[in-house]
Order: structure tokens, then sequence, then C-alpha cells
């Protein structure tokens, strides 16, 4: 189980360090083996920062995560870094970045066969190799031995799965692995990740497209300016969203047939039964520190005082 | 090695080249290499006035500063560059320059450059505290007044080589090379690869090496020549007050000595013209040079 346990994440900016900057607070939720977990918020709302504090990239400031029991930030030395790794990898949202441009693109392959596969005869490595491009639905002949620039951002995307892959790995963070894809890749590797659940890998799938969210996770956490404001199984929380924050970013979905006014007028006729004021007011709405509270099974919010109409 | 691979299907793959899963990028750059027309000018350019300058004076008198000829000659058939107001035949001395040039320039520059991309790469990469620390350094040496600093520091060696020259040199040099290293790796360890080699346990050396260092390479040979160009003028700077080399010639002493005794006044051109072309030519075409390289090793530049 990855587990994130009041994790924060805090900068220090401005002349000699002076100021702090939370990018994370308290973050405090679990992957657990063959479930999605989907982190959705904002830019800038700090899920990519989350990403990478799990994957070792940024350091974490406050709280722990750990991988089945083990603190990660107390993995030191290369060796025991290269345990974590080899159960758990990430692939990241822009896919020609991901790569060296001036290597071939299946140099990535070849990096984790000299760290990881040291003993395996080339003969057994090809059939390894050919497999993780089966997984992933790639055709050897068209993807190996090129260029990143010769293959579409869909095709890098899927290579940078298989190669994950290659290291058995229990636990994959995707960091908005199909916001460059267009529209006719995004259902393969939407798809490749249900597969790789249903294999009992654990997924945490950052995104800011509720959509996506909402096709593949099992568990939803909202993030808004670093805190989680709500999280609990997808279906509760898309089902009946309790936070003003998570029920504005629901609304904003944009819909065939219905303008934002109208959108707007639900919103506030929602609130209304639910809180019998009409002073009561989203963008104002003060969130209360502390810890969420369970309003029901498996559905968290962050407590709130709702705000007043100015 | 493609026997053990299935083929693929025709159809879906109509004109795919065979993969070749251990691939060869060293024999495939020189492939690329040898039909590079800049690669292959520059090269030869420089690799002609490296032999001449190796092997050049063991055909010539030992003593490229003896007397040995009327003085003042244009070139002709016997003096090829002619001779100066003192004698002395200007090619023997061109030779014996071009040796002493690449000695220092060489020397130096790859002093600099070894401390320039040491201190570069891991202010760069590292960033935090040890950027903070190494540039600090960087930034002290950058403001000393170097040629001062060398006035000082050759003054008190007892006897003077043009090895102990370039190495002051070098060791003077390289704050720019630092700096602009630093910015470019800085740039560079932002990028997801980055992040994806850190990922697949990579040791951060070799992430260095490996990763950042080849994607600037052009860049770092670049900033070479041009570390190699300072230090053969920073030496012909040292040589003008006195201070160079105790025995022997370069082609920075030639010039200097050109000027001195007014050659540029009585038009005694060829005293002043080849080392300046040598010099010239030498740095230019270690431009060409590089600029081929580049297009040898950056795939992208290669097709279009």
């Amino acid at each position: 189980m990855l587990k994130f346990d009041r994790v924060s994440k805090v900068y220090r900016v401005g002349s000699f360090g002076g100021d702090e900057l939370t990018a994370v607070r308290d973050a405090d939720f679990e992957v657990r083996p063959g479930e999605v977990v989907s982190l959705i918020g904002e830019s800038g709302s700090g899920k990519s920062t989350l990403g990478k504090m799990a994957l070792r990239i940024a350091s974490v400031s406050r709280g722990a995560i750990t991988c089945d029991g083990t603190d990660i930030s107390t993995l030191r030395g290369n060796r025991r870094l290269k345990e974590y790794y080899r159960r758990v990898q990430g692939v990241f949202q822009d896919p020609f970045s991901s790569y060296n441009p001036i290597f071939k693109a299946d140099r990535v392959f070849a990096v984790i066969r000299s760290e990881y596969h040291r003993g395996v005869s080339d003969a057994e490595w090809r059939e390894k190799v050919r497999s993780a491009l089966d997984v992933v639905r790639l055709d050897p002949a068209q993807v190996l031995g090129k260029y990143p620039h010769q293959l579409s951002g869909g095709q890098l995307q899927r290579l940078l799965i298989a190669r994950a892959l290659l290291l058995d790995i229990d636990y994959l963070v995707a960091d908005e692995v199909i916001s460059m894809l267009d529209a006719s890749t995004r259902i393969d590797v939407l798809n490749l990740l249900a597969d790789l659940k249903a294999r009992g890998m654990g997924i945490l799938f950052i995104t800011h497209d509720l959509a996506l969210g909402n096709y593949i996770s099992d568990q939803t956490v909202i993030l808004h300016k670093g805190s989680i404001v709500e999280r609990g199984g997808t279906e509760k929380v898309f089902g009946d969203p309790l936070h003003p924050y998570t029920r504005k970013l629901l609304a904003s979905v944009p819909q065939f047939h219905k303008k934002w006014e109208e959108v707007e007028a639900e919103l506030r006729a929602r609130e209304l039964a639910d809180t019998g004021s009409r002073d009561y007011h989203l963008s104002t709405a003060q969130e209360v520190p502390g810890d969420l509270v369970e309003a029901s099974e498996d559905h968290f919010v962050q407590p709130f005082v709702p705000g007043v109409r100015a | 090695m493609t026997a053990a691979q299935p083929l693929p299907d025709p159809a879906t793959s109509p004109d795919a080249p065979v993969p070749a899963l251990p691939e060869a990028p060293k024999r495939e750059a020189l492939y690329f290499a040898l039909r590079n027309p800049k690669l292959l000018i520059g090269l030869g350019i420089v690799l002609a006035f490296l032999v001449t300058g190796i092997l050049g004076p063991f055909f010539l008198s030992p003593d490229p500063n003896a007397r040995i000829a009327p003085p003042g000659l244009p070139p002709s058939g016997e003096y090829w560059f002619g001779t100066t107001q003192f004698g002395q035949d200007i090619f023997t001395q061109f030779v014996y320059g071009i040796r002493a040039t690449f000695l220092v320039g060489i020397l130096g520059g790859v002093v600099a450059a070894v401390i320039g991309m040491a201190i570069g790469f891991v202010a760069g990469y590292k960033g935090g505290w040890v950027d903070e620390i190494l540039n600090m350094i960087t930034n002290v040496v950058l403001v000393l007044p170097t040629l001062a600093v060398l006035f000082i520091l050759v003054a008190y060696m007892d006897s003077r080589g043009v090895m102990m020259q370039s190495f002051f040199i070098g060791l003077t040099s390289w704050p720019w090379a630092a700096r602009a290293i630093r910015s470019q790796a800085l740039s560079l360890s932002s990028r997801d690869f980055v992040d994806l080699a850190r990922l697949s346990g990579v040791r951060t050396w070799k992430i260095i090496v490996r990763d950042i260092a080849p994607n600037m390479s052009s860049y770092l040979f670049m900033t070479l020549i041009l570390l190699f160009g300072g230090a053969v003028l920073a030496a012909a700077g040292l040589d003008f007050v006195g201070l160079g080399p105790t025995d022997g010639t370069s082609l920075g002493l030639m010039m200097h000595q050109a000027v001195k005794w007014g050659a540029l006044q009585l038009g005694v051109w060829w005293w002043f013209v080849p080392p300046g072309l040598g010099i010239t030519a030498i740095v230019g075409s270690l431009y060409v040079m590089n600029v081929g390289l580049d297009e040898v090793f950056n795939p992208r530049l290669r097709e279009m």
C-alpha cells in the first residue's frame, strides 16, 4: 500500500528563503493494490507535487509517504532507492520531453536493462521487451530503433508504460499521462491503465479532467490550493459532491445542451436547498482548517463555513 | 541478430525498417561523420596544422630564433615566408610557433574546460546551496583581474616553460565557461527525461555524463574551442610583457615581435600575416568542425 500520511510540501521563497509557500498541506490518502486513485485538481493545486514526492523526485517537508510500511524518505543509497523504483514507477505528462531527443526512444529500455537486468541474455531481453510491448499493444517493428521525434505522442507514452512494466512494478504514478494525447489515442491508453489495474497494479492517476477520473478510478481525491477538500469512492464523490469546490468543479464540465447561466442557477438552487440560506455564496466559502470529516462511509469532506454574499 | 525476431506483419508496417535491437550508435555516427563536408574540411585543416606543428620541426633548424639568413627578405623559393629584420626564417618560426600554440591552447583549454565543466555541471544539476557556494567561488575568480594575477604568478616562477604557462592560464580562465555550462545544465536538468533517468536508479554522475552532457555536446565543444582561443591569446599577452616561455617561440610571440619592431610601418607584411592567419585558420576551422559535429550527433539536424 502506498500511503500518504499527512504529507506537506513547503517551499522557501523570497530573499534568503524568508517566506514559505505551502504547495501541499496535510494530504492524507492511500493507494491500494489493484485500485486506481484519481487525484483531481486545477493547475497549481499541488497534484503533480504529490506525484513527484511519491516518486522521490521532490522531498517531503512534513509527514511521510510509506510504501508497505517503509518511509520512502529513509531510503538512502543507490541500492535501496533502486529497490523502491523496481516497485514504484512514474509516467509523465509530456511524452516528448520524457525522452532524451538525441537518443533513440528504446534507450529507455536499455537503461532499465543496464541498471536492473545486467545478467539477462540478449535473446531473453528481446523476449521481455517484446512481451512488454505486447501488453501496451505496440508493434516492435514500428517503435524500436526510432528517434522520439519519429513517433507519435501515444506511442511514446505507451513505450514509457512498457518501460515501467519491465520492472514488474506494483504502483504506477501516472501524472497527466493523457492530457497531451489526441482523442483517438486517449481511450487506448486509458483502457491500458484499466488492464494494468485488473492485473493488480495500484495506480495514482493525476489529472485535471473529471471525465477521465470518473471513467477509470475507484477512489477520487479532490485537491484545491494544496489541501484535500473531498475524497472517497468515485461514485460517492461524483454522485453526491459535498464540498462547494467539488460541486463547482463538477458543474463546470461543459455540457452539450446547457449554458453556464443555467448551470449557475442550478448550483444556487442546490445550495439554497442544502443550507436554507440565500446568503450562501460559493466563492466566499471559508475552509475550516483541520482534518476531513467522514460524511458517510468512504466519503470524507473538508469542513467549511458557507460564505456570506457581499 | 534479426533472425531471432518475429517478422513484422507486412500489411501493418509497409515500409518499417527492420528493428535493430542491439543498436550500434557509434557506427551510425561514423556513417554521418564521413559524409559531412563541414566536419571533414574543418578536421582536415586542424589536422594539417597539427601534423605540421608536430613533425615540421624535425626537418628544420633546431633553433627557430637562429639568425640564418639575410634580414628583411620577402617570401621566396628559398625562404618560403621570408625573413625577419634580424634574419630569422619566418617559416621555421611559424612551424615551431604552431607547436607551442597547440600546446598552450590544448593544455590551457583542457585545464579550464575540466574545471569549468565540473563546477558548471554540479552547480546546475544539484542546485540549492551547492549551486550558491559554487556560484560564489566562480564569481570571485571571475572578477579577479586575470592578467594581473598571471603576471604575479608567472613572475614568481623560477623557470618558465610552456607547460607551466598553460597550466596557470587554465586555472584562471574557467569562470565564464562554468557559468555558461551551469545555466545550460540547469535548464536541461529540469526536463522530464532527467527525472525518468532518476526513476531508473541511474547515479547522479551518470545522468550528467550520459543524459545532460550529450545534449550540449556541441556547446561543450564550442566552449573548448573558445577556451583554446582564449588561452592562445592570453599566452600571447604574457609573451608580450616578457613573461612568456624563456626559450622557443609561439604564434603570439611572433606577432608581438613583428609589432614591436615596426613591421607594420616598414611594410614587412610577411612577418605578421602568417602567424595571424595561422591562429585564425586553426580557431576558425575548429569552429566549422564544431558545426559539423553538431549535425552528426544531433539526429534532428541530420535529416532535414
